[in-house]
Parts: structure tokens; C-alpha cells; sequence
């Protein structure tokens, strides 16, 4: 999994994924202490996250692993929202 | 799913039967800051009738093969989108009718 910032979201309404009122965020993938990478991902979102949230990223075939997204064409989902991050006893990120 | 600019189309006629009657759309991968080309290509197949200059998104891997047009087909990119509009922090950095 990967740690993203919510950076925004993506409109589409001309769209083959047969998912009823979805929502796009665009994320930017980050790590443990919240540093940006260059790398941004379309992710359906499954838990209400909003802009400036650090979430958590499933990619490939495990994003069809929920019910909202079984045997549909999406390949990245927001699973969660993160609250705390914990590395050797220093909190590195906290919401 | 990423983000990625309608920049060409790909033409085969001998190939693999599996992916007859199927149209290739040549994508330009976009940095979403500024919907600028990165340079990096990919050859998807058209899940939703995208035009040339439009931005879409598409699905990679297994997940390309979740559309009715290529189901059981071997496909590894298909365009599952076609974007109306993309707000980075509140703005739009792209708008389908203004830009």
C-alpha cells in the first residue's frame, strides 16, 4: 500500500465504469513524513476523504477487493484516512 | 487510474484476433499541476469513445479488462474516463469547455 496527500478531484461524467455516483481524487503519493513524491494517482474514493488528508492507497487488482468496486475497471482506491504514523517510538505524522 | 491526454491513434491490421474491432488511442501521460505531457506514452484501448486532445483516465492491469468492450481480451490499459474538469486545492487546473 502507499501513503498519498488528497490533492483534489477529478469530474468525469462520460465514464465506463458502470459506478453510480463515484468520487475521484487525485492524490499524490507521500511518505511516512508527509514528504511529496512526484508520482499522482486517480483513486476511487471509499471513505469521504477530503483535500489535505493523508490516506492509504490500494492499487492493481486488490482495489476491486471491496464491494463498491468488485469486477469493476478501477485499479487504485482510497481505503483510509490516516490518523497517526509511528516510526521506531517518534511520531512521524499525526492528522 | 491515471491521468493522460488523447495525442494520436494506433492503427494494427494483423493482430491477434482477440483484439479485433478494438480502438487504440496513443496517451500522453499529464503532470495534473499543470495538464502539461510528461513524455511518457501508452497505447490503451478506447473504453468510452475518447476524442483526440481530450483528458481521460485509465484503468491498468487486470482491471482494464473489467469494461464490456475488453472482456477477456488481452488488454493492460483501457480508457475507463473522459475528465470534465480536475481542481488541484480548490482550483481548476483544467475545465473540458474552457480549456
Amino acid at each position: 500500500m502507499l501513503l498519498a496527500k488528497v490533492k483534489g478531484t477529478v469530474v468525469s461524467t462520460k465514464k465506463a465504469d458502470s459506478i453510480r455516483g463515484p468520487k475521484y481524487l487525485l492524490v499524490q503519493v507521500c511518505d511516512h513524513r508527509e514528504k511529496l513524491r512526484k508520482q499522482y494517482v486517480v483513486a476511487l474514493d471509499l471513505v469521504g476523504a477530503g483535500v489535505g488528508e493523508v490516506v492509504i492507497i490500494a492499487q492493481g487488482s486488490s482495489a476491486r477487493q471491496t464491494k463498491m468496486t468488485f469486477e469493476k475497471p478501477i485499479d487504485a482506491v482510497v481505503a483510509g484516512i490516516i490518523d497517526l504514523i509511528e516510526e521506531k517510538g517518534t511520531i512521524t505524522y499525526r492528522k | 487510474m491515471l491521468l493522460a491526454r488523447v495525442v494520436g491513434t494506433v492503427v494494427s491490421t494483423r493482430k491477434e484476433p482477440k483484439i479485433e474491432g478494438i480502438k487504440f488511442l496513443l496517451l500522453e501521460k499529464i503532470d495534473p499541476k499543470t495538464v502539461k505531457g510528461t513524455g511518457d506514452y501508452v497505447v490503451a484501448m478506447d473504453g468510452v469513445g475518447a476524442n483526440f486532445g481530450e483528458i481521460v483516465f485509465y484503468a491498468a492491469g487486470s482491471s482494464s479488462r473489467m469494461t464490456a468492450v475488453t472482456q477477456n481480451r488481452p488488454s493492460d490499459a483501457t480508457i475507463t474516463a473522459i475528465v470534465d474538469a480536475i481542481d488541484v486545492e480548490g482550483t481548476y487546473v483544467y475545465h473540458k469547455d474552457r480549456d
